[in-house]
């Protein structure tokens, strides 16, 4: 009898959870084609995406905002990162253990406690709030992420590669273009593209550090719900959407390419 | 494909790592052209002298001399030698294609050149349809084959081979270790050798070297190592033996064999025997009797078979399909280990079981002498 039930029941328990994760995109997706404003159905209509893409100055400019940090803050992290994954797992010393740990702690450490404590920082060193500070802040907490994928994938990592190039002519540098850098190439890719999205998705961070004009498009989506919901934010999260899921998708198909190593 | 294979020379290589002695002042000379193993336990240092030659590390002291020449202040991608890894160390990034043609490609080959020597290489360890494959979805023998193609593609004077067959199954040892042997025949380049397992070494080594705890015992032939050891630990690493010490009572000279027979005090087997040596041995030196357990031969009963003959009972038989191992106990109380080949069974009559009484015996110019001082047990 159980066995009967069993996976009628899971197959509900799925069906439950995709809905929770799900609806509200739906709903979201399918209000930006209202034509009403409020959040009864009058009829379809694309009036909110011709003021996304013709009378929604600010809105741009937020999202260009985020795009700039996003690009600068996640590619300095996968950089540092990157960097810091190799150094530590080549020399270890004595407090290599104490760094690895304290490269961890953005990632526990509660957001609010990150954006208040930078707050502090920047304004003790007198550093005027703007897209600078919220590049560094970004940068910051991106860091554990990149350095985490990296790490992990150089754990994979067989050294005797290293010395395999050596061997078959490659001096130090070339060693490490050459052999390193392509096996951990997936790990700093996905590291990037994590960081880009904890980046663009970050509201209480960058809450604390942005100036102003530097608003990024969470904080913009924030100040403007103060009027009511536009339904032009519908519009622009259902582009987001379908370029994110474009973008994650393409992402695979790269990926795939590296699945036969190991 | 013919390489010209270098000679290479270890002169007083001393290497410490902390207060580990790795090597020990060891000096070795290798012919051009020659399968040279260094065989040993782990540990031995064997690896540590490969690493030194391929300049993974530098010497605390001596010389290795490539052709005459050292080699010690080039580094490893300057050196004119190649190495085959362990854990073959395959590029898992590249194809079989690209990690061949990865020395290559540093060497400055034209692509039409190059592609040229990859397919020539790929044919010639026969990996012919698999050129696209990445290392994971290769076999352990293929992923050596692709090792060694890679380590072959630079035309090396010597290729450094560390326990390259040590990461597969028994079965597949067999069969590339015989393709190894093939492939050093047709390169004609130097080969160096690093194993920890004596009978890979003992049958395709032209010469090989027996270390422990980082000093080299004994160099030679395989036939020279096996048949005299000059060190009680080769002659219990290399193959079994029954090894007791012994003290010389006289030496005289056998003129119809042309050798030394010399007499020996084994209190162990309570008997004074007789072994053949090279030389002479002083009267009254300490060393060891040694004969090896497949040279000892074992009828069941007491039977008398000549002069030197001993009698027991069976200890312990182990039947290991083609032969058999008895533990012989005998009437002075030692313990003579004896292997035997199944050859022929109807000829051999009965089988000799557990608690049988046996004789055994050997002759004289089977076993040999270890010049190997023993002290007094205190």
């Amino acid at each position: 009898m159980r066995k009967v039930h069993a996976p009628r029941f899971s197959q509900l328990c799925l069906f439950f959870v995709m809905l929770f994760l799900f609806m509200p995109l739906i709903v979201v997706a399918a209000y930006s084609f209202n034509s009403g404003h409020g959040m009864t159905w009058q009829g379809f209509s694309l009036q909110w995406y011709e003021e996304l893409f013709t009378s929604s100055h600010d809105l741009w400019r937020a999202f260009w905002n985020s795009i700039i940090i996003a690009l600068t803050s996640s590619l300095t992290a996968t950089v540092i990162g990157s960097a810091a994954a190799i150094g530590l797992k080549w020399w270890s010393f004595k407090l290599s253990g104490y760094i690895k740990v304290a490269t961890y702690l953005p990632m526990i450490l509660p957001d609010v406690i990150i954006g208040i404590s930078m707050l502090i920082f920047f304004s003790s060193i007198n550093l005027p709030l703007g897209m600078f500070t919220i590049y560094a802040a970004h940068t910051t907490f991106n860091l554990p992420f990149t350095y985490l994928l990296v790490d992990s994938r150089l754990d994979e990592f067989d050294f005797s590669t290293i010395e395999a190039a050596r061997d078959l002519g490659e001096d130090r540098k070339g060693a490490m273009l050459r052999v390193v850098v392509p096996s951990i190439m997936p790990g700093v890719l996905s590291g990037f593209l994590m960081a880009i999205t904890m980046s663009i998705e970050d509201f209480v961070i960058t809450f604390f550090v942005s100036g102003p004009g530097s608003a990024t498009l969470p904080l913009y989506v924030y100040s403007s719900i103060r009027y009511g919901v536009s339904p032009v934010i519908n519009a622009l999260s259902l582009i987001l959407i379908l370029a994110s899921m474009a973008l994650a998708f393409i992402f695979r198909r790269f990926l795939k390419s590296f699945a036969a190593s190991a | 494909m013919q390489g010209k294979g270098s000679a290479i020379s270890i002169q007083h290589i001393t290497k410490s790592f902390g207060s580990f002695k790795a090597l020990d002042d060891v000096s070795l000379d290798i012919a051009p052209g020659e399968f040279f193993s260094l065989l040993g336990p782990s540990g031995c240092g064997k690896t540590t002298l490969l690493r030194i030659i391929a300049g993974f590390e530098e010497p605390d002291q001596g010389e290795v001399l490539f052709d005459g020449t050292s080699v010690l202040r080039l580094p490893p991608e300057k050196r004119p030698c190649n190495m085959v890894f362990q854990n073959f160390a395959l590029f898992p990034h590249l194809s079989v294609r690209g990690n061949i043609a990865f020395p290559l490609k540093r060497k400055g080959l034209g692509k039409e050149e190059r592609e040229e020597r990859v397919d020539e290489l790929i044919r010639f360890v026969e990996l012919t349809g698999h050129d696209n494959k990445k290392p994971g979805q290769l076999s352990g023998g293929q992923k050596q084959r692709v090792a060694i193609a890679r380590a072959l593609a630079c035309e090396p004077d010597v290729l450094l081979l560390d326990e390259p067959l040590s990461a597969l199954d028994a079965k597949l040892r067999q069969s590339l270790l015989v393709e190894l042997d093939e492939i050093h025949d047709k390169v004609g380049i130097t080969f160096i050798y690093v194993t920890h397992d004596q009978g890979e070494a003992l049958s395709v080594s032209d010469h090989m070297a027996i270390f422990n705890e980082g000093r080299l015992l004994q160099a030679g032939t395989p036939y020279e190592i096996y048949e005299s050891p000059s060190t009680l630990f080769t002659a219990s690493f290399i193959g079994e033996g029954n090894i007791f010490p012994c003290t010389a009572l006289s030496s005289r000279w056998d003129e119809e064999d042309d050798e030394w027979i010399i007499t020996v005090d084994v209190p162990a087997l309570g008997r004074t025997l007789e072994v053949t040596d090279w030389g002479p041995v002083e009267d009254g030196r300490r060393l060891y009797f040694s004969i090896r357990p497949e040279k000892v031969r074992i009828v069941a009963g007491d039977v008398d078979l000549g002069p030197g003959c001993f009698h027991g009972i069976v200890d312990e038989p182990v039947y290991a399909g083609y032969q058999s191992k008895f533990y012989v106990k005998t009437d002075e109380g030692a313990t003579i280990r004896v292997l035997k080949s199944h050859t022929t069974y109807l000829e051999e009559g009965p089988g000799i079981e557990w608690k049988d009484r046996v004789s055994v015996i050997w002759r004289p110019a089977d076993g040999y002498l270890v010049k190997e001082e023993w002290h007094e047990e205190t």
